[in-house]
């Protein structure tokens, strides 16, 4: 990791040892660029176009700020998504006015959900022609107000040094976030004087980050005195890069650790503490801990309604400790008994102390009990799947061997859907930063472009996309980008010819009645029966945009295929793998159920035996 | 349902109050009334709001969320008893000759004013908290009103002390 990564809250800072300030007369458009180099961005993903033009210029003789042109800007948005979530730096997209930042729109919304800093740049069309509905305006400041921590228009070209070092400082403090900064295209072309400020000034934004002690005091005590504790982790403890300490605790208290959707690799999977991933698709073992623990202790999570189930019959023995770097997040869900305002990193490290004071003072909880029963919810419902009979391939091993195969630190971007939620429960997870995932939005086509911008950020890193056939139609056009600008990654297409999880719902909710859940056709391009999206061809469209494709359809050749496509390494890979249409995500806990109500496999609800509460 | 007076000192800046507005609305709540102007510092605006709620606990949501905005620097709760609140109204009530005395008279009894007199009609300016104005409203209306105009609740806290100190101290630290 770099040392921006590490650090828990970049500031923006001159580089270099001087301290006076550097100032340059320069148009706005070299102010901006400039302003990207002091503000440490290596990668912009974008498009030009009309409005952002001037910007493109200087871009063009930038050493320091390479530009990724992608083939749609919501590839962009993703893009610098996939790079922050591995690397831990601010991701950075541009794109011109009107339709250019509108495309930006989900991805915008995907990051917001899930605490992703982003910093996207758009172009506007001249500050007097703001307001008419002249050509290529959009109000793309108005549109994501509601999807970005906070955004900014720039009619001045004065404000745009100023205005970049706020915008990449809310987005990498506090809860982290998207920033969109607006900038018309008169200040880029107008004459000013760059100058990087020393310091943010934001009077209104001061996020707390230091935990009050009394509160801390109070959760430890509460962790010594509970008999069912569970640490509940969420994808704050990676924002904050506590994952050193988490593991601290967790070996400390001995308490179970569930990590969410968004913390997979927080804690190692193979941690004997670790009980799984809660939720709608969770372990048994996680999901019946958290509903029959005495004690939650939340870090950085949110009580997302696909984790809780059922709000008012989750976890209904359990006190809340809930510590987060949002305020706003402690009691909407769930009133917290100790509400701890802070970040996680911080809050752990206290804890840790807090927590050593009480075992000093000879008080410890005993958890042997507890153990026992989540042993025997552990063994009893492991995950697990059944081969199909046909001899198809099983989209489930099929993810299971590329998690086994991949090289060591290898990073996984999914899309949404089963393949999602198998890429969540049978690749292993031992190393943060590791696991990159919509999990708020739940945006298809998130994979291909988030999985460019990590391969991006972290060039020596092997990047896999699990991805589904769905999904891939969605996005694939930035495997060109990826071909054509050196980025190779590897693309896992899950192909069951159907748009999978609803066609899972519609499995077990609408009688088997699959209404424009199918893909593929049941034939191939040669007109005989085949299994999975054979239009378009996969394998061709993957050669045509310069890529390598494989087609995988018999378990016999999994391994080979996999380890082939692990030794491509100077283009990117598609593998199409043909799957089986039936097979369903499990575990699970219908929408809108509580999450006792939570089914093993189809038909099979677990037997929990006789609790002592 | 309870009324809620909540001051939120803002940045006066183009944008903070649809900010504030679209937030309300998003998280699902309908705002009452609605004041803004500039204070004592010319950096600074502040904003009344009053909601109505079913229950405290999305009120406090409602006002982490605001917190949350960048531009937003403070939010007080301003309770009914510790508060001066006041609202304006201007309205037009028909009047001929036989009437236009009586309209006067409850005029000066609610201490309002007449503002304009033509043979058809009077506008009056009253001001004054909720109650009041509702009080007089009532008495004018069996004269007929022609048109109503009215404010949204201003409120600032009784006693010495101001809620735009430490806001300003911190505006000043950073500039």
């Amino acid at each position: 990791m770099t040392e921006q990564a590490n650090g828990a809250h970049p500031q923006p800072r001159p580089r270099g040892a001087a301290p006076q300030p550097i100032t340059e007369q320069v148009t706005g458009a070299k102010s901006l660029i400039r302003s990207l180099e002091e503000v440490g961005a290596e990668v912009v993903f974008g498009i030009p176009g009309g409005a952002i033009l001037p910007a493109y210029d200087p871009m063009f003789d930038s050493k320091r700020v390479r530009h990724v042109l992608v083939r749609h800007e919501q590839g962009a948005g993703h893009a610098a998504t996939g790079y922050a979530q591995a690397t831990g730096k601010v991701g950075v997209c541009m794109a011109t006015s009107g339709p250019g930042a509108t495309n930006l729109v989900t991805p915008i919304a995907d990051a917001h959900l899930d605490s992703v800093p982003i910093v996207a740049i758009t172009g506007q069309v001249a500050s007097k022609s703001i307001g008419t509905d002249a050509f290529q305006e959009a109000d793309i400041v108005g549109i994501t107000m509601p999807i970005t921590k906070h955004n900014f228009l720039v009619t001045n070209a004065d404000d745009i040094p100023r205005t970049i070092a706020e915008a990449f400082h809310i987005a990498a403090t506090g809860r982290p976030g998207p920033v969109l900064v607006d900038i018309a295209k008169d200040a880029l072309q107008a004459q000013t004087t760059f100058s990087w400020p020393q310091q943010t000034d934001l009077p209104g934004y001061r996020p707390v980050t230091k935990p009050h002690a009394k509160q801390i005091r109070e959760a430890a005590r509460l962790i010594v005195q509970s008999r069912r504790p569970v640490l509940y982790v969420g994808g704050g403890v990676l924002k904050a890069h506590a994952t050193e300490e988490l593991r601290i605790l967790a070996e400390l208290t001995g308490a179970p650790v569930a990590t969410t959707l968004m913390a997979l690799g927080a804690f190692p999977d193979t941690h004997p503490q670790h009980v799984g991933m809660p939720g709608m698709h969770g372990a048994v073992s996680a999901v019946t801990a958290m509903q029959k623990a005495d004690l939650l202790v939340a870090l950085g999570a949110r009580f997302d309604d696909r984790v809780t189930g059922r709000v008012d019959t989750f976890a209904p023995h359990a006190k809340i400790v809930h510590a987060d770097v949002d305020p706003a997040e402690i009691g909407k869900i769930r009133a917290a008994d100790v509400p701890i305002v802070g970040d996680a990193r911080e809050v752990l490290a206290d804890l840790i102390v807090a927590l050593q004071a009480e075992y000093e003072a000879g008080r410890r909880g005993d958890y042997g009990d507890w153990w026992t029963q989540i042993n025997s919810w552990r063994e009893t419902y492991p995950l697990g799947y059944d081969l199909p009979q046909d001899g198809s391939l099983s989209p489930q091993q099929v993810i299971q061997r590329i998690g086994e195969l991949a090289p060591a630190d290898t990073i996984f971007a999914a899309g949404v859907g089963q393949h999602q939620m198998w890429a969540s429960q049978y690749i292993t997870y031992d190393k943060p930063y590791t696991w990159l995932n919509s999990g708020g939005a739940g945006t298809m086509g998130y994979a291909v472009p988030a999985a460019m911008g990590a391969k991006a950020g972290r060039p020596e890193t092997t990047v896999w996309a699990v991805d589904g056939d769905g999904c891939f139609q969605m996005t694939n056009q930035e495997l060109a980008t990826c071909a054509l600008n050196d980025i190779p990654v590897k693309v896992a297409i899950i192909n069951n010819g159907a748009l999978g999880m609803v066609r899972q719902w519609q499995t077990l909710f609408y009688n088997e009645r699959y209404s424009n859940t199918v893909l593929g056709s049941g034939r191939g391009t040669d007109g005989k029966p085949a299994n999975g999206t054979r239009v378009p061809d996969f394998v061709k469209l993957a050669e045509a945009m310069g890529c390598v494709g494989i087609r995988c359809e018999d378990p016999a050749d999994l391994d080979a295929v996999i380890e082939k496509a692990n030794s491509i390494n100077d283009r990117p890979v598609v593998v199409d793998f043909i799957c089986h249409e039936d097979a369903m995500v499990w575990p699970m806990v219908a929408a809108g159920t509580s999450n006792d109500e939570v089914m093993a496999a189809r038909g099979v609800r677990p037997d929990f035996g006789d609790m002592d509460d | 349902m309870s009324k809620h007076t909540l001051s939120v000192l803002v940045e006066n800046k183009p944008g903070v109050l649809a900010r504030i507005t679209a937030l309300f609305s998003r998280r699902g709540f309908n705002i009452d009334s609605l004041a803004v102007g500039t204070t004592e510092h010319p950096d600074i605006s502040r904003i009344t709001i009053v909601v109505n709620v079913v229950d405290e606990l999305p009120l406090e949501q409602v006002t982490k969320q605001l917190n949350k905005l960048v531009n937003v620097l403070k939010i007080v709760e301003l309770e009914p008893a510790s508060a001066v609140q006041r609202e304006l109204v201007l309205v037009k009530v028909r009047a001929d000759n036989d009437t236009r005395s009586q309209i006067t008279e409850i005029v000066t009894l609610f201490r309002a004013k007449t503002v304009d007199v033509s043979p058809e009609a009077v506008t009056v300016e009253a001001t004054g908290g909720a109650e009041k104005l509702e009080a007089l409203l009532k008495m004018l209306e069996p004269f007929g009103i022609k048109e109503l105009v009215q404010s949204g609740t201003i409120a600032v806290g009784r006693g010495a002390r101001s809620i735009t100190d430490r806001s300003l101290r911190a505006l000043d630290r950073s500039a």
